[in-house]
């Protein structure tokens, strides 16, 4: 039996095509997965990600706690409302989850997690805490939905339809969010355009839902979720960052902080020099489509597409992929296609920001 | 789903039509670009082209997948049409009216092995 999240009959409703996604049913597309990026980069779309588990945790030796558990440092976190990307780690330094924290009071923070590691993520943190004298309560809420409203006219439509959240969220600068009544309203996104992230009671998400659906904010599946993050040069978790690599053979140096003197877990581990990358790929011959598990052949050596999509924003197949150390922006690599190599170009992700190409 | 009654199908999801001159126009079902989403890519076999039933002889893609196209019986390959190559997504619009290559069969015969409408219609409904 397939969970639901509290808009599933919305879905329905809208004429979307389910699909399981990690034992979830989700949304794919609700007709045309292109039209539904393009909503998102020239207008507003709306995401469920209620299938997504935000976890409370509360004490006053929560930041301390956070600090140990998270490869990034929650010391950064001074404002009530910021927030931050994380990793979580092994201690052999393999990706355990990448997650975003949230300070909102010194006795708690909120991190927002992905569906088909959530269980994992609440046992490893649980665990964790179980060795420490001191340790912050560890709550899922479960009973909370969550819906990205994305787009350059994103805003907007959220401030149309909850009243009164304007005043509060207008002077919101990226990755800060903001408690109003029982909704917790951020300015984050997976999208790489401006945009919230509305976390609300679950009981409310079909009346949200339905009222940005009024206000002409379109419905948009996983499908447009995938094209618009990997434009946006984000990693999909299972795919471009596993348990098997760490963060900075993953594309995600810039997250783990190793200049504070502090320990966190699967620290001892990154002192190795990195052995492979993630880089970005633009495909320039033309006979198909970039996808997972194709072999890349660079000079390097050999390496993997972790995830390749057609990019509608660039009419272009782009990817992501691991490749030695070594292979640099601006280099040619051949990618196994079927029965032929085919041209790629190197690049530095992202693709396409705020609408437009970053690699032409 | 449109199904059209006059056609023929394959369980691999493509429509055949006998044309007059006794060659057969071969494309994808609208029950087949309905699963695959927005198509980006087509790939046709060239014009002069031996295949075998069941061979894979074309490729179609969507954002989300890629899947081979297979001749419904053995023939030669008598044309192609690159304006499907050039917009994939007129497929997306109207299977039927948007076909990928022209087979002449190697026996004629071998058609009667095809699928009619209400039996793909059947196969589809249950799968």
């Amino acid at each position: 039996m397939l969970k639901q999240t509290p808009l599933n009959a919305a879905h329905r409703a809208a004429g979307a095509k389910m699909v399981d996604f990690g034992g979830w049913d989700m949304p794919v597309h609700y007709g045309s997965q292109i039209e539904e990026h393009h909503a998102v980069r020239r207008d507003a779309g709306m995401f469920d990600v209620s299938h997504m588990l935000p976890v409370d945790l509360h004490g006053t030796d929560t930041r301390a706690f956070l600090r140990y558990a998270l490869a990034n440092d929650v010391e950064k976190l001074t404002v009530p409302g910021k927030a931050l990307y994380s990793c979580m780690l092994r201690q052999d330094g393999g990706v355990l989850d990448d997650l975003i924290v949230y300070f909102l009071r010194e006795d708690w923070f909120r991190i927002v997690v992905n569906a088909a590691t959530a269980d994992k993520d609440v046992a490893w943190l649980r665990a964790l805490a179980a060795k420490l004298p001191a340790a912050p309560t560890i709550t899922p809420r479960r009973d909370l939905a969550m819906i990205a409203v994305q787009g350059p006219h994103a805003r907007e439509r959220v401030w149309q339809v909850l009243p009164g959240s304007r005043a509060v969220s207008e002077t919101l600068k990226p990755f800060t969010g903001v408690e109003f009544g029982e909704c917790f309203v951020a300015r984050t996104g997976y999208t790489g355009e401006d945009g919230f992230e509305v976390i609300l009671p679950a009981t409310r998400a079909a009346e949200f839902w339905n009222a940005l659906a009024g206000a002409g904010v379109r419905p948009c599946g996983l499908g447009a979720r995938d094209t618009l993050r990997l434009e946006a040069g984000m990693n999909l978790y299972g795919q471009d960052m596993t348990e098997d690599e760490n963060p900075l053979q993953s594309g995600l140096g810039w997250t783990v902080d190793l200049k504070s003197p502090r320990d966190f877990v699967g620290k001892s581990s990154l002192a190795a020099p990195a052995k492979r990358q993630l880089v970005g790929l633009v495909l320039v011959d033309k006979g198909g489509v970039l996808r997972r598990h194709q072999k890349v052949h660079t000079a390097a050596g050999d390496g993997e597409i972790t995830s390749g999509t057609f990019s509608p924003t660039l009419s272009q197949s782009i990817g992501l992929a691991r490749v030695p150390v070594g292979v640099n922006p601006g280099d040619r690599v051949e990618i196994e296609i079927r029965d032929k190599r085919l041209a790629a170009r190197v690049v530095k992700p992202p693709f396409a920001r705020n609408g437009k190409s970053l690699v032409n | 789903m449109n199904v059209p009654a006059e056609l023929k199908y394959t369980d691999s999801h493509e429509w055949i039509r006998t044309e007059p001159d006794g060659t057969l126009t071969i494309g994808i079902t609208d029950h087949a670009q309905e699963a695959l989403g927005d198509l980006v890519f087509i790939e046709l076999p060239a014009v002069g082209r031996k295949v075998a039933a069941r061979e894979a002889c074309a490729v179609v893609e969507s954002v989300k997948a890629a899947s081979d196209v297979y001749a419904p019986v053995a023939g030669e390959v008598v044309a192609a049409n690159s304006e499907v190559v050039e917009t994939p997504e007129k497929v997306n619009s109207d299977a039927y009216a948007n076909w990928f290559y022209r087979l002449k069969p190697g026996n004629p015969a071998d058609l009667a092995k095809l699928l009619d409408a209400a039996a793909y219609t059947k196969l589809i409904a249950e799968a």
